[in-house]
């Protein structure tokens, strides 16, 4: 039934002309971050003496490379802990009845219906009492606790689908619980594992509102931060913004279209989780 | 011995612990201490604050900007909700045909989706200006009619700033919905057509019951999502012209860390969160039991 007619050649051509229409911002995008300041031809007609003068400059001036340390150091710190302590969680919250466990799974299900915007107010004043306000250490604990339920809840709804059988063996052979866990249940936990590690890396390298708050007037930036402070001080210098805008989004689409098919199936991956 | 083999093999109580206590930090114990604040006149400094009852809430529906809030964000969810599931089904659609790019195309349509939405939005900023490379291009194209301040306009801002964010996300609907549509197996396909039944009725009778948890999760993504809206909000318009784009989001923002009044910003924050509870559980009980009805 999957022969190719005339109709799929009109569906492939509509379909590649939306691909141009959602790839246009892009264009126009790399076009003006190559483009001298002198240069004010229409945005859209391609540069015609491409530099990347502006680059070097946004590096220099931006910080970024700093912003990007922060950045990968808060992302690794963060979505390790929290998929150390949710797939730990996930174990017991899977597999046993008591009633704490169901209560414990219920203040977690709980915790995905609550916006980030109530608790970060309140936190705001813990951290700073804790002198943590402005370090990035504020962020790694925040998204440490933060990005919990919903990984649990990944974690759990994987486990529950998973036969008891090779853990009992193994715990009947003489494991330790967490022997028992270590190499026995998480490394069937891969699957899902991956799709965790790809959607908290990237909520919490995405994420602007809490390092908003919490780097505020600090040196320590964060990407997003870092670039929204770039806009604010190179308010019309719209090329530079934009090879700043490049330099930002660089990483992230590399890293993306090496590993697509982990990444896409990860996104995906919540559907069976 | 079953007793002897099942006290062996439950995993202890403790392995929660670690996963308990931060989200008790940081989500738990900071959530409820908001909601209590929401009913003082906390100023987020002084140690010192007292009890004022629900004067924050009723002080909040006299203020027009807020009221004006609540709707911008119930209006901004549901336009999300509709027209990026409606264009990523339809991408979903196109890219599990026999088309030759389906692959390339997958990768390429999704790919926005990854990409900082705080980065795509002071991109956007740039194009929808009135110099801007979307006026630019309905100028080359002949639609010079169409050209217009996309953002500092009140009638068109906030439907721009929506069409950013189905520019970005439509590849995630996609997404989902592919994996949807590649659970249904071709077997039913092929059965249904032997059957005299066209695309148009295949699709209504085999494939649409088969996508209800694609549906699900979509939508609980996509309505969460635009209630929540900040970053984009924030770098398109930062809430203007005026208030014509402010969701209650950038509002909790402005009232805390440019006004200083925290007690007031909760008791926005408190409205969020019912909002969103109300939305979530809503539809957990209207999908679940369309999902029960269809399979």
């Amino acid at each position: 039934m999957n022969r190719y007619r005339r109709h799929t050649f009109a569906l492939e051509l509509s379909m590649i002309a939306i691909a141009l229409v959602v790839g246009f911002p892009v264009y126009v995008l790399v076009n003006l971050a190559v483009r001298p300041a002198s240069d004010t031809s229409s945005p859209i007609s391609p540069t015609t003496s491409p530099t990347l003068h502006n680059f070097t400059q946004a590096w220099q001036q931006g910080a970024l490379g700093g912003a990007l340390g922060n950045s990968v150091l808060v992302t690794a710190c963060s979505v390790f802990v929290v998929l150390a302590v949710s797939s730990l969680a996930a174990y017991p919250l899977a597999r046993v009845t008591a009633r704490w466990s169901r209560g414990t799974f219920l203040a977690f299900l709980l915790g995905l219906v609550l916006p980030f915007q109530l608790a970060s107010l309140p936190l705001y004043q813990t951290m700073r009492d804790l002198g943590l306000l402005g370090t990035p250490w504020a962020l790694v604990l925040f998204y440490s606790g933060l990005q919990v339920p919903f990984t649990v809840f990944l974690y759990v709804g994987f486990l529950r689908a998973l036969p008891r059988d090779f853990e009992d063996a193994a715990l009947i052979d003489g494991c330790t619980p967490l022997q028992g866990f270590r190499y026995v249940v998480l490394p069937m936990l891969k699957p899902i594992t991956v799709t965790a590690l790809v959607l908290n890396t990237v909520a919490v390298w995405n994420d602007f509102f809490t390092p908003l708050l919490y780097l505020s007037g600090s040196a320590q930036q964060t990407m997003p931060v870092a670039i929204a402070g770039f806009v604010g001080q190179y308010v019309t210098d719209w090329n530079l913004i934009f090879a700043a805008l490049v330099i930002s989004i660089l990483p992230v689409l590399l890293v993306y279209f090496l590993l697509q098919r982990s990444i896409i199936n990860g996104f995906a991956g919540g559907l069976r989780g | 011995m079953p007793k002897v083999r099942r006290a062996r093999t439950t995993p202890p109580w403790w392995f929660a612990l670690p996963a308990m206590l931060l989200f008790a930090f940081v989500v738990l114990v900071p959530s409820a201490r908001g909601v209590y604040y929401a009913f003082t006149d906390w100023d987020g400094l002084d140690p010192g604050f007292s009890f004022v009852g629900l004067d924050n809430f009723s002080a909040m529906f006299r203020d027009a900007d807020a009221v004006q809030a609540i709707w911008h964000t119930l209006l901004i969810a549901v336009a999300i909700t509709v027209v990026q599931n409606a264009l990523g089904l339809l991408l979903a659609l196109g890219v599990n045909s026999a088309i030759k790019s389906r692959n390339v195309l997958r990768v390429f349509l999704f790919a926005p989706a990854v990409i900082t939405p705080i980065v795509t939005a002071y991109l956007w900023r740039n194009l929808l200006g009135p110099d801007g490379a979307v006026n630019s291009l309905f100028g080359v194209v002949g639609l010079g009619g169409w050209r217009q301040d996309w953002l500092g306009s009140p009638q068109v801002a906030l439907w721009s700033v929506i069409g950013v964010i189905v520019w970005q996300y439509a590849g995630y609907s996609m997404v989902i919905f592919l994996a949807g549509l590649q659970s249904v197996p071709k077997e039913i396909h092929e059965a249904a057509a032997i059957d005299g039944a066209g695309p148009v009725r295949r699709f209504w009778s085999v494939t649409r019951p088969l996508l209800a948890p694609a549906l699900t999760i979509n939508l609980m993504l996509s309505i969460i999502g635009g209630i929540k809206l900040f970053d984009q909000v924030y770098a398109l318009t930062g809430g203007g012209p005026g208030h014509a784009t402010d969701t209650l989001s950038t509002l909790i923002y402005k009232d805390a860390f440019t006004l200083g009044e925290f007690g007031y910003s909760i008791a926005l924050a408190v409205v969020l969160t019912v909002i969103v509870a109300v939305a979530s559980t809503g539809q957990y009980l209207v999908l679940s039991r369309n999902e029960r009805a269809t399979s």
